[in-house]
């Protein structure tokens, strides 16, 4: 398959046998992640018959994942929907005819205006998944229809990021994320670029994925190539674990006080930069005293971790120049989790770690492109200052939470699902949910999810297979296509990068295409605006002096040039604020120790510990009960969430959903390596293959989320298996905390271990 | 003419079954198949509790990619490995380059 390289690198080129090859980026759906490796999909005769890394991408350099790879089989998989369906038999009886979208698009405008016109567009609700490209287009569904409610639904807490971005937006006014090279074209090869010497690894396992727009193998280069030390903050066992200088093996839920008691290491020991203190932070006498409650050997007590793990690893991140910092979910998932945020990112800010190489350095929407809205401001810019501030009144959970009004333009996904089962304060009556199976995925407490969605009055799921929240809910089902069958755009966080559509798949269409169509027959000014996909991608990257077709015929990606969009010390050259001047984009200009965003939102400005909900600690009657700590949602690099169990090539490497039991936990209850058993708690039971594993604390149990059976019966009561394998029916509802975001019980609800009887298995 | 193998520095490998699925994607292999296979060791460490590897091993249905490597390109688990830990070259060389990396291990399928 030789091609000739073209005089323009990402023009489409076609070789003797007729095979064309397109550069582009995939994100989404297909490979269903964050990621954004660049790709080479090879078509014949209309048909996407290989995929191949771009190895002139610099985001991956050529390499895939397994998701990836496995894109033939997910496009052209037998049960792929490939055309609109509207229910005909009663909710969750699984029968559906084809329609056209003609019809489809009429029934959902017709459902759509008569709720608004009689209960107002706050009557429905705009749901997604994860944080993927399916945010851009529903956001920008919802502002048009008029509705303030676009929510994560189902994640208690919104325990996935924000609470991150709630504590670097308090901190430094910015988000940032650890410096792999990412913003530079040569990457690891750019004299600029110095690799960390020590990278904190806090609460994840970033090989399994992309997480959060960070391409997981970026620190395992950072070990090859720049022989960079790991501290990794994990309660498992993992790879990353076993290559670390230190391994914290930490009590799930006590990630707040671990890091206090770092902080209080670090400044007690007069090891943080003072040079950087001095000059660029606010509040630090303040942060002082506050650290003085969490001595190590306290916060060794709460986290399980010995005092002197604790001290060790904060001296040896402290005095590494420089040193990164890379976190994950669990952190959201602690109570009072923009807390916790606050604390390790007030580590790399202390040890001045910020916006230097191998630190943690701003990430910007790349040349200022805004493809999903992550911040009021960007929802400002979007759709302009009075529509933002009418939708913020009317958000669920804005008049308890003020982070929900005033910090990202989410409704609260506990306070959503309670709203749709009340009624109160106001009805809701309608669900548009795109790629975001809530009933097999991330709904905490599934069966109260299950009940209350039933209850509404119209539903469409936009997807690509039938799951069970498509099943039990769906009145209409639009299909949605994957990265390689669409036109899109991408700038989370560096290169920019544009998705070409490569071939069409039955009567799939984009997310974009769905939601923009949409959007003019509810909004005609939007029409006036915006007459094709195309022009709407236009505008976004209008901002960056280019469009879709120059990108195309650049390769795909373009990197951004000095500026505020690429690294390193912008703080010092007045490339963060408004106005120009040197500083933070904080009300001080600094950054603040002693958050004054968070007291204008009324949340204490300095971080604390609380102790989760459900522990050992605080409910030890239940602990007697359920002794062992459940951490949920551990990821594999073969499926994304509650994806890819229909895929051959994926789904054969982890036929069955497994739960990690230490052998000697295991021969204490009787359970041997193999055997089917119950995960259960007061809320229910749910069926798992105890794998015998040393990666496991004794007293806690690992188990993944998102496990459904799509070979099983679709249609009720069975949903492909759901009530058995749905891990989330046993994690409990709203443990959140004031500011509305953290405190979902995914990674530390309290469970036994129960062996099956005779006929059960 | 030289003989040609893989080299996998063991170290790196994560475990992310990529070189399973590359292989099985070039050689339209259906589940089931594969020319190279990802195993998981968890041991007690020399100086930790708990060491885990990685290794992957090439199945008999492994032919170094030839259709690949005849036109120039990297066998596809070496190209797309996420970690980077895969070499493919001439036997010579790669054993020169175990000399001083510990943790590898050579393979000539072929």
């Amino acid at each position: 398959m030789l091609f000739t390289e073209s005089a323009v690198k990402g023009t489409v080129m076609k070789n003797e046998a007729g095979i064309q090859e397109f550069k582009t980026v995939a994100w989404s759906a297909g490979p269903g992640c964050h990621g954004s490796c660049g790709q080479k999909i090879y078509v014949k005769d209309g048909k996407m018959i290989r995929i191949e890394g771009d190895e002139n991408n610099p985001w991956s350099q050529g390499r895939s994942c397994p998701r990836v790879l496995a894109l033939k089989q997910y496009m052209y998989h037998p049960d792929r929907i490939t055309a609109p369906l509207k229910r005909v038999g009663g909710r969750g009886e699984g029968k559906f005819e084809r329609i056209s979208w003609d019809e489809a698009f009429d029934i959902c405008e017709k459902k759509l205006r008569g709720i608004r016109d009689q209960f107002g567009a706050e009557a429905v609700v705009f749901v997604q998944g994860t944080g993927r490209d399916v945010g851009g287009p529903i956001s920008f569904l919802a502002y048009s229809y008029g509705s303030p409610n676009w929510v994560q639904l189902g994640l208690s807490g919104q325990s996935c990021y924000t609470p991150r971005l709630s504590g670097m937006k308090a901190t430094l006014g910015d988000f940032c994320v650890a410096d792999c090279s990412q913003f530079l074209e040569k990457r690891y090869d750019d004299p600029e670029y110095k690799f960390p010497k020590v990278m904190m690894v806090w609460a994840q396992y970033p090989p399994a994925t992309c997480p959060d727009g960070f391409y997981g193998h970026w620190i395992v280069d950072c070990m090859r190539k720049g022989g960079t030390q790991i501290i990794a903050i994990d309660p498992r066992h993992t790879w990353m674990t076993s290559r670390a200088k230190y391994h914290l093996q930490l009590r799930p839920g006590t990630d707040g006080a671990l890091a206090l008691g770092m902080l209080n290491v670090i400044i007690n020991e007069e090891l943080y930069d003072k040079e950087f203190v001095e000059k660029w932070t606010f509040g630090f006498d303040k942060l002082k005293e506050r650290v003085q409650q969490y001595p190590p050997a306290k916060v060794a007590k709460i986290t399980w971790v010995p005092e002197n793990l604790i001290i060790e690893a904060a001296r040896c991140y402290a005095k590494a120049k420089p040193a990164g910092l890379q976190w994950g979910l669990a952190v959201d998932m602690a109570p009072e989790a923009t807390s916790v945020a606050q604390a390790i990112t007030q580590l790399w800010c202390i040890t001045g770690n910020v916006d230097v190489p191998g630190g943690n350095v701003f990430g910007k929407p790349s040349h200022g492109v805004t493809t999903y809205p992550y911040a009021t401001e960007e929802l400002v810019a979007l759709y302009g200052q009075e529509l933002v501030t009418k939708m913020n009144a009317k958000r669920i959970g804005a008049d308890r939470y003020p982070l929900v009004k005033g910090f990202r333009g989410w409704a609260q996904p506990d306070d959503v699902i309670d709203q749709i089962d009340s009624g109160l304060p106001y009805p809701i009556k309608g669900a548009w949910i795109q790629t975001a199976n809530i009933l097999g995925g991330q709904a905490a407490r599934m069966r109260f999810h299950y009940e209350a969605l039933k209850k509404l009055d119209f539903i469409a799921v936009v997807d690509l297979f039938h799951n069970p929240t498509t099943m039990a809910l769906a009145d209409i089902v639009l299909p949605a296509a994957t990265f390689a069958e669409k036109d899109g755009f991408r700038s989370w966080w560096a290169p920019l990068g544009v998705i070409q559509k490569t071939v069409q798949v039955g009567d799939c269409k984009s997310d974009y295409e769905i939601n923009l169509e949409l959007a003019k027959r509810l909004n005609p000014e939007v029409g006036k605006k915006f007459p094709t996909v195309k022009d709407l991608i236009n505008s976004r990257l209008a901002v960056a002096g280019t469009n879709f077709d120059e990108m195309v015929a650049k390769g795909s990606w373009a990197m951004p040039a000095d500026g505020p969009y690429r690294p390193y010390r912008r703080h010092e050259r007045g490339l963060l604020r408004p106005d120009g001047k040197p500083g933070f984009n904080t009300p001080s200009g600094k950054v603040e120790l002693w958050s004054q965003f968070y007291e204008g939102f009324g949340i204490d400005p300095l971080p604390f510990y609380l102790e989760p909900a459900q522990s050992p600690i605080s409910t030890p009657e239940l602990y007697q009960k359920y002794p062992l700590i459940m951490i949920s949602g551990t990821r594999s690099p073969l499926f994304f969430h509650s994806e890819h169990r229909m895929i051959p090539w994926l789904r054969e490497k982890m036929p069955e959903p497994l739960v990690d039991i230490h052998p000697d936990t295991a021969k204490q209850l009787g359970i041997h390596d193999g055997e089917w058993v119950y995960i259960e708690n007061d809320m229910g039971k749910v069926r798992r293959k105890a794998k015998y594993s040393l990666t496991v604390h004794p007293k806690m149990i690992n188990t993944m989320h998102g496990w459904w059976m799509p070979e099983e019966e679709g249609a009720e009561p069975n949903l492909f298996g759901v009530w058995k394998y749905q891990i989330n029916q046993i994690i409990p509802g709203p443990q959140h905390s004031k500011s509305g975001f953290g405190g979902g019980q995914y990674k530390c609800t309290l469970v036994k271990l129960t062996k099956m009887r005779d006929g059960e298995v | 003419m030289s003989q040609y193998g893989l080299l996998i520095d063991y170290d790196f490998c994560t475990g992310c079954h990529t070189c399973e699925v590359a292989c099985q994607q070039e050689h339209e292999y259906p589940a089931g198949k594969c020319g190279i296979k990802v195993t998981e060791f968890v041991t007690p460490g020399l100086h930790k509790p708990l060491c885990i590897d990685n290794v992957p091993f090439p199945t008999d249905l492994c032919d170094l990619c030839a259709q690949r490597t005849a036109r120039g390109d990297m066998p596809s688990c070496v190209k797309h490995c996420q970690a980077a830990c895969m070499s493919y070259g001439p036997i010579a060389e790669l054993a020169q380059r175990m000399e001083n990396q510990a943790k590898t291990v050579l393979f000539r399928p072929r």
